[in-house]
């Protein structure tokens, strides 16, 4: 089955410096991925690179088909990208943020009024000022731009990031709900405990490497761990066992 | 400008994407046998254009000495606006092919560019005040010089700030609008001063003969060569500047590599203990 | 294309209406500079009287500076940028609506000018066809223009003095040229006004489209 996102020896430069240098990923289908490592690891860099958004200058690197190192504009329509900032104007309201958005990612408007819906975001918050709201509401009203577009491949950076219980299961939710209906979704997030519970399997992002083999892709709830190593990354499957308590 | 004192150079093909095998092999000079016979013309013609303009050739009827400062004058002006072609082009070029080459080029002649509209200016500016009393007067040459003298500082400005081994979009944009700003400038500053008809104006250019035409000619010719010796040598300087910032971006993917490999290696002992 | 200028000149001109920027702060600011060149120049001597042309434009080209700035801000920040790339918008779209949004304020805040120097400098306005080309066509000569070198220096720490730098000399040739028409078209210069007027739409038009062109790939490079 073709993979959704392909890496082998990817090389990505922001600038000067090598943010990714040499990073190995497969993703399948339907799968949920979730992207561990240190900070300046490269994690935000992989979902960007994902995107479209930063040149990959050796290696390979193929998302959804598109070759990213000869085109990488015409995989972005087909992905969403949730960021550290929120990509939202503050003087304009909750409702009108949406749907820029979404009509700027030409989405219908029966997805733009669903996805507000889903979220909760068609009530008295449909006409709230991005500024006033709080650092869920703006998270959710980020997702409601992503949602109404329906891409094939979420990239979520720190989805849990700042965000209380409710918010966090909410995302969670958001997340399951995807999978089900046919979205892949590659995630970065530091909250290690309800990643992994959400996770298909996690990729280990070191120095903007990975230093683990790319995991097997066809089975979904494929709960492995990841192995340290120094070995450069080969590529065969290894079996897993669970990380060692206390790995950072 | 001969760092180490070897033979060899590189390329100064602009076209050619060259990536050197191995970064010692790359000169560390910008010298060549080329820029050698060029530099030696240009130091003879430069040296003519001195005797020419300083001593054989005769003092204007009208203007006496001052006219020997358009020996300087006119063919800084040509060079600068050469300079500011040479830009365009190359930023133009640089946008549609990529190779960094044009890109080194474009900012080589804009440099180069600036330094003669300044001796354009100062040439220019003595003059006026030997012929017409004023250091300044806003006739719809100099107006339009000095225009294009700040708009090349802000092209350069703009490269100092975002600097960026590959070349730069916005660098070759406002480069490629250059030649347009220029006409642009050109034509609405002359419209504007020729609807004030002033006497001074129509004594800008000598009539010119003999003696003079020659010490024009070496002039050009002169100034021709100093400009291409420099441009060689300061786009091989830009050149060079580039190989090694690539030459840089292997050992940084190297570096980065080895970090994550020491981070794997601390941990993986840790889990093991 | 088009449609995807009208939504963005459509989310401009909504963030402006909310946020009022452009009210509050450029207008005033504009005001302020027609009041300082009174200062400088001194009402009672005439010289402000026969410069008046040329002292409503550069207060326009000076509160244009920060219309351009405003509008460049909006979409430089990261999650935005990010955003608008992601998004299937044209960039030639994206640029237009934003000249569309520069334009319009441009203009309002041109109408509220006139009315200053009539007040403040008891100018008689005459010539009205004349005075409103020009006016149009500078509009949309300075919002082009601003918009493009808007883009070029977005996201560089030293924005705020490359703006001035790279857009002034630039232009130039559009002051001087709606100056000469506004003399034509009050009647105190002989010149052809509507031929100065075509220069400021030549350029106009220049703009327009290195501008449509060239800001897909200013929208990259980050």
């Amino acid at each position: 089955m073709e993979l959704v996102v392909h890496f082998r020896a990817a090389v990505a430069l922001l600038g000067r410096f090598p943010a990714l240098a040499g990073v190995d990923l497969d993703v399948a289908p339907g799968q949920v991925v979730l992207l561990r490592g240190p900070n300046g690891a490269g994690k935000t860099t992989v979902l960007r690179a994902c995107a479209g958004l930063v040149p990959v200058v050796a290696g390979d690197a193929v998302v959804l088909g598109c070759d990213l190192r000869r085109d990488r504009r015409r995989v972005r329509s087909r992905v969403g990208l949730l960021g550290h900032s929120t990509g939202l104007y503050d003087d304009l309201t909750v409702g009108e943020n949406v749907r820029f958005w979404g009509r700027a990612g030409r989405a219908r408007t029966e997805d733009i009024d669903a996805a507000l819906a889903l979220l909760g975001l068609d009530g008295r918050l449909r006409d709230v000022p991005a500024r006033q709201l709080s650092a869920g509401q703006r998270r959710r009203t980020s997702f409601a731009c992503l949602l109404a577009r329906r891409p094939e491949l979420w990239l979520l950076d720190e989805p849990h990031a700042g965000l209380d219980r409710e918010a966090r299961d909410q995302v969670d939710a958001l997340v399951r709900q995807a999978t089900s209906q046919g979205a892949t979704v590659l995630f970065a997030s530091h909250e290690l405990d309800r990643a992994e519970a959400l996770a298909d399997h996690t990729v280990e992002l070191a120095g903007g490497t990975t230093p683990t083999a790319p995991a097997p892709d066809t089975t979904s709830s494929d709960r492995s761990g990841s192995e340290r190593g120094t070995t450069a990354p080969a590529g065969a499957p290894v079996p897993e066992e669970e990380a060692a308590a206390g790995v950072a | 400008m001969t760092l180490v004192s070897r033979n060899r150079s590189t390329a100064g093909d602009p076209a050619a994407d060259v990536e050197p095998a191995d970064p010692e092999e790359a000169s560390a000079s910008t010298a060549s046998p080329a820029t050698r016979v060029l530099g030696a013309l240009s130091l003879g013609a430069v040296v003519l254009w001195l005797l020419y303009g300083l001593w054989w050739s005769p003092p204007d009827v009208e203007q006496s000495d001052a006219v020997r400062l358009f020996y300087v004058h006119v063919p800084s002006a040509i060079l600068a606006y050469a300079g500011c072609f040479l830009t365009t082009v190359a930023s133009a070029l640089w946008l549609r092919r990529r190779t960094p080459g044009w890109d080194a080029l474009a900012s080589a002649s804009a440099e180069l560019g600036l330094v003669f509209v300044t001796i354009t200016l100062v040439t220019g500016s003595l003059w006026g005040r030997v012929t017409w009393g004023t250091y300044w007067t806003w006739d719809a040459r100099l107006t339009s010089t000095a225009l294009l003298a700040v708009m090349l500082v802000g092209y350069l400005a703009l490269r100092r700030v975002e600097v960026t081994p590959a070349g730069s979009v916005r660098a070759a944009v406002v480069g490629l609008l250059l030649i347009p700003n220029v006409i642009i400038v050109n034509r609405s500053v002359e419209w504007w001063r020729s609807l004030h008809q002033r006497a001074t104006i129509t004594k800008l250019d000598p009539s010119i003969g003999g003696e003079m035409l020659v010490a024009f000619f070496v002039g050009m010719v002169a100034g021709a060569l100093v400009f291409a010796w420099l441009l060689i040598h300061r786009f091989r300087l830009a050149w060079l500047e580039q190989q090694v910032e690539r030459h840089d971006l292997d050992a940084a993917v190297a570096a980065r590599r080895a970090e994550a490999g020491a981070a794997g290696a601390t941990s993986a002992v840790e889990a093991q203990a | 294309m088009w449609r995807d200028a009208a939504l963005v000149a459509q989310r401009d001109l909504r963030i402006e209406l909310r946020s009022r920027v452009a009210t509050n702060q450029v207008a005033p600011f504009a005001v302020l500079v027609l009041v300082l060149f009174a200062f400088a120049l001194d009402p009672d001597r005439g010289v402000l009287d026969r410069a008046t042309p040329g002292l409503y434009w550069i207060a326009v080209l000076l509160a244009a500076l920060l219309a351009v700035t405003r509008s460049t801000s909006l979409d430089e920040a990261g999650g935005t940028r990010d955003a608008l790339r992601l998004s299937a918008l044209e960039p030639a779209g994206i640029f237009l609506g934003k000249v569309v949004a520069v334009a319009g304020q441009l203009l309002a805040l041109e109408l509220l000018l006139a009315l200053g120097v009539a007040v403040l400098y008891d100018a008689e306005l005459s010539g009205f066809g004349l005075l409103a080309t020009t006016c149009a066509a500078a509009t949309v000569a300075v919002a082009a223009s601003g918009v493009l070198y808007g883009a070029l220096v977005a996201g560089l720490r030293a924005r705020d003095t490359l703006l001035p730098l790279l857009l002034l000399p630039v232009l130039a040739p559009v002051l001087i040229a709606a100056t000469r028409a506004f003399e034509a078209a009050l009647g105190t210069s002989a010149t052809d006004g509507w031929a100065w007027c075509g220069l400021i739409a030549g350029f106009a038009v220049v703009y327009l489209v290195v501008g449509s062109s060239a800001y897909g790939a200013l929208l990259e490079d980050s």
